[in-house]
């Protein structure tokens, strides 16, 4: 029987989650061993031209990794969508939006003026600017168009099954190509990770107090941090409540508190706005005036609470004057 | 996210006209051809009152007919009458959670100027209600027993009648009063407008009553300090000052009094407002109830040295029950329903520098009065002015504090019905001149206009005008001596100075200096004025908003005895009702938490007011006690997975909303 085809693809991304398929290790070659890799820009050389070639439906699953930021980008990601049984939206970024989606902040006008015209390594005295056609004596020349603001991928395809993850780990993403391989799979939409937040499988959770409030935020650099206990209970700002599991509590263990790249739970329609509130919850005094000190440990909130989810978010983006 | 909205909904919206409430300024007819067309909406209709019995019978109709499984009513607040058309669906055979109301009234035309932006207003609402009611679910109410007890707060006349009913009736009564003795300020009184029958007379037997009634359980001396639960179910703690005095020992006799090293009283009587001295050991007043003594630690010589030789202590003998090591005492009490009958305080009148109180020794307020003019007060009934003299002509000035721009707007009420009956009681003790200065006379009530006739006909002068200040500045001999009141007679339209010796302040009604403190212990709620909010002004006059508490007598507003009574019944009724019922029903709006999906992170917990989370260690999660859970929902905005919900209020309910009012 023939292997089945899969794909890998890469859109608005760091690499990060090409490195954690390599880092598959040893295990990679049992995957090789399984399926037949038919695209992958980062490791083979297939071109466009040979998935155009396929047939509809041809490659069994393509994991697509990265947000969604231009026009070549949205352009592969249906030709896959296209040639492909399954996609599955591998990490953070194909999930949420990802760190590019923290774009979404600001908009188009502002990075194309900062990154063209007004950072400080930039000499662009005609202020030339990226245009999607030029016409040159050679021919026409042309580039993706730069979007007004960075999308997940399901905001532009039809996504069967999300990996969630900065990058997602090995274990879940061979859980993942385990079900695939084996036909298992869980109803279509679903989040390949854990169905409870990360403090489930933390082990530090049975160090919290009963009461879990806190009277002060502190960011990592801040503080010696106490390895053994809860680090939320420390007030260090920890999303593991917020945070779907999945990921064995890597970076508590490795003494970093969850910055919550897994996403929200199943039931929640905004995993920053989640955050926000949770947190807002736990500081322990009505008083507006210390809550709002308390939160001035955190100058970015926007960053901290939505870091990954901004384009999934019910946040409308920078808001346009009127 | 998921959840189990009805997409098969078949929805059917109600507008409601209410008269032209809502019709005056909303387009009704276009607001519901609107409704009609939002998705899952079956049927949309418009009514002059859809509350009527053929309003209601118009969606019982539409419901068998049409096979509605959500209704939607746009009328006035659910305060008023989401029960009825939760009714109404049920009699209807529907689940009636799956109905819901929107407020077009106080929502939207009786607070919009603009009839195009109320109807745009309306339209929204609809459609949030109609996007959200596609979510609701079946539930059925809570039930909970109610505990057949009672906690009556105050023992003045309000409080006591309260106490005397529900007694008769069987049920057991908890009557906290802050004072040494029951009796509020009825018991100073020496007679009571208009039928002037003895205060004491008919008021000392209802205390006595109370004192030997095995259903009441008295607590004088005593404050609530905290109140948790709700209707059926309430738990208060009450604190208990120390009396000093074994209430289990002592016999009342009172001999102790007698033999203090005080041979006569020397610290003012707060019960005679001052006029009168009392011992560091004293009761009240000879008919105070519980007819037990106390000890004043700030003037009792053995409290300030240690070294008194304690006279009392001997005589009480082998009694024993003087105790001067008591302390605060706390008792925890559980009860079902609760009245208030904290009564009122009377208006301070050094508010009003012009009418010279404090400063002229001779200018009294209406209280101080009742307690000069009655028998067994500090003269024995005698009027004797503060400088030992006889008056011979005597000043009543009306609404001093009520009807005024500058202290209290609100009459109140019985003033000059007390300031005809002092009129009436200082002329035939001191035969001397009264005149009565009042704005207006307001005597509307049974006998009061027949009394007032009568005072007339005693010869009291009455003279219409505000009394502009009491001064002791004379211009001629006959005024030598005297306090002059200055005042424009607006009956005959000049300004007269009237020379008098004795001046008395009819002083209003205002609510208890700590009638906001109070308020919030009870979860209550206070008019512009500061006076308990009833729950409707003519509907539900002893109800308050928080269930299962009622009002009786002047902490609701200004109001004479026989009103105040007649509340303490309708209070008692009320409470009599709840017991009678057994069982209260609660709105079924209660959080419940996922064990599935709970991380057990430990959020919620510390976000609950009434301690319903705690944490299971077998299981690793958060366990919610649904019967102490009152749905204020702080887990559910707290719980950052969404493991915890609530009902009636789910993610997905309120999304929809949001999603239709951003039409
Ligand atoms: C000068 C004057 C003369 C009047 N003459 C007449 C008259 O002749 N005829 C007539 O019909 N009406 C008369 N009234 C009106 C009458 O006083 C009231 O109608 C009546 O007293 C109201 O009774 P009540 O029980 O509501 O309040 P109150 O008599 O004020 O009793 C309230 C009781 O509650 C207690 N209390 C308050 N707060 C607390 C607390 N937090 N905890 C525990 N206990 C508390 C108080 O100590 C008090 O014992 C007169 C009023 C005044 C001011
Ligand atoms: S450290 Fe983070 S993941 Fe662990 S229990 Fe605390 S909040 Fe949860
Ligand atoms: S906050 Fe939510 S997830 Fe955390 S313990 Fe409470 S219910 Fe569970």
């Amino acid at each position: 029987m023939a292997k089945p085809k899969v794909a890998f693809y890469w859109c608005a991304r760091c690499g990060g989650c090409e490195e954690s398929v390599v880092d598959l290790a040893e295990g990679v070659l049992k995957v090789v061993e399984a399926v037949d890799i038919v695209f992958w820009p980062v490791a083979l050389d297939f071109k466009r031209s040979d998935v155009e070639a396929m047939a509809d439906g041809e490659i069994a699953v393509a994991f697509i990794n990265g947000a969604i930021r231009n026009s070549e980008q949205e352009a592969m990601a249906k030709l896959l969508r296209k040639k492909a049984g399954l996609v599955i939206a591998y990490g953070a970024c194909a999930y949420q939006g990802g760190i590019p989606g923290l774009a979404n902040l600001t908009d188009k006008e502002a990075i194309l003026q900062y990154v063209y015209q007004q950072s400080p390594s930039t000499s662009n005295g005609n202020g030339t600017r990226p245009q999607p056609h030029l016409k040159v004596p050679e021919g026409d020349l042309e580039l993706p168009e730069f979007y007004e603001a960075v999308k997940t991928l399901d905001q532009v395809i039809d996504v069967d099954y999300y990996l969630p993850g900065c990058p997602p780990t090995a274990k879940i993403t061979f859980q993942a190509i385990e079900a695939i391989l084996s036909g298992k799979l869980p109803e279509k939409g679903a989040v390949l990770a854990g169905d409870r937040a990360l403090c489930y499988e933390c082990d530090l959770n049975s160090t919290k107090p009963e009461k879990l409030l806190v009277t002060d935020l502190k960011r990592p650099h801040q503080v010696i941090i106490d390895r053994e206990k809860c680090l939320l209970a420390q007030g260090i700002l920890c999303l593991g409540p917020v945070t779907r599991g999945g990921c064995e509590a890597q970076c508590v263990k490795g003494g970093m508190p969850c910055t919550g790249c897994f996403g929200p739970l199943g039931r929640v329609r905004d995993y920053g706005g989640k955050a926000l509130s949770a947190i807002a919850s736990i500081v322990d005094s009505t008083d507006e005036k210390v809550v709002a000190k308390v939160f001035e440990a955190l100058p970015d909130p926007a960053g901290t609470f939505y870091r990954y989810s901004v384009p999934a978010s019910l946040l409308a983006g920078k808001r346009k004057a009127a | 996210m998921k959840g189990n909205g009805n997409h098969n909904a078949r929805i059917g919206v109600y507008v409601c006209h209410c008269g032209t409430n809502i019709a005056g300024k909303v387009d009704v007819n276009a607001l519901a051809e609107y409704a009609g067309k939002l998705p899952g909406v079956i049927v949309s209709r418009e009514y002059k009152y859809m509350c009527s019995d053929p309003g209601q019978e118009l969606i019982v109709k539409d419901v068998k007919d049409l096979k509605l499984n959500r209704v939607v009513v746009a009328s006035c607040s659910p305060h008023l009458h989401e029960l009825t058309f939760r009714k109404t669906t049920a009699n209807a055979g529907q689940n009636p959670y799956l109905f819901h109301m929107v407020n077009l009234r106080e929502h939207v035309s009786w607070v919009s100027e603009d009839p195009i932006a109320a109807t745009e207003k309306s339209k929204a609402l609809v459609k949030a209600a109609v996007l959200r009611a596609v979510w609701h679910e079946e539930l059925e109410p809570r039930r909970f027993p109610v505990n057949p007890n009672v906690l009556i707060v105050g023992g003045g006349i309000a409080g006591i009648h309260a106490a005397l009913t529900l007694a008769s009736a069987g049920k057991q009564v908890y009557l906290v009063e802050r004072e040494p003795s029951i009796g509020g300020h009825m018991a100073q009184f020496d007679k009571t407008f208009p039928t002037l029958d003895c205060a004491a007379c008919i008021l000392t037997p209802k205390m006595t009553a109370v004192k030997q009634s095995s259903n009441i359980h008295l607590y004088s001396l005593s404050e609530v300090s905290e109140v948790s639960g709700f209707v059926g179910n309430f738990k208060v703690k009450v604190k208990k000052y120390p009396r000093y005095i074994d209430e289990a020992k002592c016999v009342g006799c009172g001999e102790c009094i007698e033999e203090c090293v005080y041979k006569e009283g020397k610290y003012p009587n707060e019960f005679d407002l001052g006029l009168g001295k009392r011992k560091p050991i004293y009761m009240s007043f000879p008919q105070a109830v519980p007819s037990i003594p106390l000890i004043d630690s700030a003037t009792c010589i053995e409290f300030k040295s240690h070294k008194c030789p304690k006279g009392c202590v001997e005589k009480c003998g082998d009694r024993n029950a003087i105790d001067f090591t008591q302390k605060v005492e706390e008792v925890e009490l559980e009860v079902g329903t609760i009245i208030m009958a904290t009564g009122f305080k009377t208006f301070d009148p050094r508010r009003l520098p012009q009418y010279g109180y404090g400063k002229f020794p001779n200018v009294y307020t209406s209280l101080e009065i009742e307690r000069l003019v009655n028998a067994s007060g500090p003269t024995l009934g005698q009027v004797i002015l503060r400088d030992g003299r006889r008056p011979e002509s005597i000043g009543i000035l009306h609404c001093i504090g009520s009807r005024d721009e500058n202290t209290n707007k609100y009459c109140s009420r019985v003033c000059c019905m007390y300031s005809l009956k002092l009129a009436h009681l200082l002329k035939e003790k001191t035969g001397a001149h009264l005149y009565n200065f009042y704005i207006d006379m307001r005597t509307p009530g049974k006998g009061f206009e027949e009394f007032y006739k009568r005072v007339l006909d005693e010869g009291v002068s009455f003279i219409r005008g505000k009394v502009a200040e009491v001064s002791g500045w004379a211009q001629s001999p006959a005024e030598e001596g005297k306090m002059i009141l200055r005042v424009e007679d607006t009956l005959l339209g000049i300004i007269r100075r009237i020379p008098v010796d004795m001046v008395v302040l009819s002083t209003g009604l205002e609510p208890q200096a700590d009638q906001q403190e109070v308020r919030r212990l009870f979860n209550l709620g206070c008019s512009a004025e500061g006076w308990f909010l009833e729950r409707h002004p003519k509907l539900a006059p002893v109800d308050t908003f928080t269930d299962g508490i009622f009002l009786a007598g002047c902490n609701q507003g200004p109001k004479d005895i026989p009103d105040t009574v007649a509340q303490a019944g309708a209070a008692a009724a009320q409470c009599m009702a709840h017991i009678d019922k057994g069982f209260v029903e609660m709105e079924p709006n209660t959080a419940w938490i996922d064990e599935e999906l709970c991380s057990g992170c430990h959020v919620c917990i510390g976000m609950c007011p009434y301690s319903a989370i705690h944490f299971d260690t077998e299981k690793k999660v958060a366990v919610l006690n649904e019967a102490l859970c009152k749905g204020c929902g702080s887990c559910v905005a707290a719980c950052p997975s969404g493991s915890a919900q609530q009902n009636l209020f789910r993610d997905e309910q309120l999304f929809a909303e949001v999603e239709g009012v951003l039409v």
